[in-house]
């Protein structure tokens, strides 16, 4: 079944990742983890994502959605990227989600995807 | 006709949790494995009679599930994905039923479900009585005091976390199995927990869960044999449950440990706890479990010294508080240093147990309270009642309240 990994990342982290200095040790971590999951064969899709300060967000209520600038919510940590794994059980995902690069304050909430209909071509 | 009746209860009481194990180990959906198996059980009553009872009645009542399982995914789109892996089962089924085996026996696969870190910890040992000893929601809701309602929709919404977020039925990898281990062996004492505190037995409800965790203790010991923890738990109940006829007096007033007469304790269950515990010790790998009960086998070893090891308590507390400082550890050492070494040694430690963690543990007030007392203070009073006020209990609120009358 598949399994998606959201990553939340701090204010701190996304600065890291901003800043040239340190971006490239910061996100240097990254590809040998993505070959891991291509090399156990359970790799699904995987993206970063820029950070919040680029986010626009649209918000349904009667009428027409309202376009807002900025994030859903205000939170110390907001979604930095997201990881879709083809796994037998929660188990072995979290057993990959701990295997993510580390850092202080970074949380990730592992969720079931929804399961395809068996006919859907991206049954898994 | 009542033999096929006895054919179907001995079959209820012996094979449920096994057969509940085997259909939710191969759906991850507990729910409908239940609902399945109580069906099966439906029709094992209506039928036997009639037919007789089968040969190998736990064959013909996982295929009856098994069948009622399939049916059920047929009907639910969004499961039928499920039905191939349920096909697999009867076929492997089938096999065992042909070489004349038992199913095998995957419960502890489901004890370690029931307490993954993934599932609410409140929804831990509800979800153990329910599914492995087959005891209904209104009874676990009595024993852990929620409303039926809430403990339905608490063991419900577990269920439904274990099927959709996939929790595998699968042995920990021998890495995670020490926490994991740990979780099992907490949620089977928390049910015993939840019968040792009604001690009046007011409840007779409540009062029944003590011996359905000794099960759950024995059966966690039958499926990991040798473990020295699942020791250590088994011969810690049995101690306590040994007990039981000389926590009250006659009168029903409360009678604190200290004061107990031993001719009153169960001496099978101690010897059996005995047993257990050196057999634990000799595997040589020391847990909070083996701690526990050795804290209170010293206090067994009355009946036949005539007085209690207190130096030896307080040398066994302090390595539980090593290992696992909770609270009631940390006030157990207190106590016993207090008995070893005197009130002054006992007070200027209990002084050391952060306050924020006591404000509501009675037990701590009613250290403070004695331990007062015995150097002669007046906050002894203020101590005796909040002690008082956070006793849930009538009889032991009794007997702190004539201790304080002591003091005033």
């Amino acid at each position: 079944m598949l399994y998606t990994m959201l990553i939340y990342e701090t204010g701190a982290d996304f600065s890291r990742r901003a800043d040239p200095a340190t971006r490239e040790a910061y996100l240097a971590e990254w590809p040998r983890y993505a070959q891991a999951l291509r090399d156990a064969g359970i790799y699904v899709f995987g993206s970063g994502l820029q950070p919040p300060d680029t986010a626009t967000t649209l918000r349904f209520g009667g009428g027409e959605p309202q376009v807002q600038d900025g994030p859903f919510a205000e939170t110390k940590e907001q979604l930095g990227g997201l990881i879709v794994l083809n796994l037998p059980d929660l188990d072995a995902a979290l057993d990959w989600a701990a295997r993510a690069p580390r850092y202080p304050g970074r949380v990730i909430e592992v969720r079931p995807n929804v399961p395809s209909p068996p006919n859907s071509v991206c049954a898994a | 006709m009542t033999d096929a009746r006895r054919a179907v209860e001995w079959a209820a009481r012996d094979s449920r949790s096994r057969l509940l194990a085997f259909l939710a180990a191969r759906t991850r959906d507990l729910a409908a494995a239940e609902d399945a198996l109580a069906d099966a059980f439906g029709a094992a009553l209506e039928r036997w009679p009639e037919t007789g009872v089968p040969a190998r009645p736990e064959a013909w009542l996982l295929t009856a599930a098994r069948r009622r399982l399939i049916d059920a995914a047929r009907h639910d789109a969004v499961r039928r994905e499920a039905a191939p892996t349920l096909l697999a089962a009867a076929e492997a089924e089938v096999e065992l039923a042909d070489e004349g085996v038992t199913v095998p026996d995957e419960r502890l696969k489901l004890l370690f479900v029931c307490a993954h870190p993934a599932i609410d910890a409140a929804a831990r040992t509800p979800l153990m009585l329910q599914t492995v000893l087959g005891l209904d929601a209104a009874r676990i809701a009595a024993a852990f005091l929620v409303k039926p309602a809430a403990m339905g929709q608490r063991l419900s919404r577990a269920k439904a976390k274990i099927r959709d977020a996939g929790i595998g039925f699968v042995l920990p990898r021998p890495a995670d199995l020490p926490p994991r281990l740990a979780a099992v062996l907490a949620a089977i004492y928390a049910a015993y927990g939840t019968g040792w505190d009604d001690v009046a037995g007011a409840d007779p409800r409540r009062r029944g869960l003590a011996a359905e965790a000794v099960d759950l203790g024995r059966l966690l010991l039958h499926l990991l044999p040798g473990e020295p923890e699942a020791q250590g738990l088994l011969a810690l109940m049995l101690h306590c449950e040994a007990r039981r006829a000389a926590r009250r007096d006659a009168a029903g007033a409360y009678v604190p440990l200290n004061e107990q007469d031993p001719s009153l304790w169960s001496r099978p269950m101690i010897a059996e706890a005995e047993a257990l515990l050196d057999a634990a010790e000799r595997a040589g790998r020391l847990g909070r479990f083996q701690l526990e009960a050795a804290i209170q086998s010293v206090h067994a070893r009355r009946a036949v010294t005539g007085r209690t090891d207190w130096e030896g308590l307080a040398l066994l507390y302090e390595g539980l508080v090593r290992i696992a400082p909770s609270t009631g550890a940390l006030v157990g050492r207190v106590a016993a240093i207090a008995q070893a070494r005197g009130a002054a040694a006992g007070w200027a430690l209990l002084q050391e147990i952060p306050a924020e963690t006591v404000a509501a543990y009675q037990p701590y007030w009613a250290l403070a309270a004695d331990l007062l007392a015995r150097l002669g203070r007046t906050e002894a009073a203020a101590a005796y009642d909040r002690a008082i006020a956070l006793c849930e209990d009538p009889a032991a609120r009794a007997f702190l309240a004539r201790r304080a009358a002591g003091v005033g």
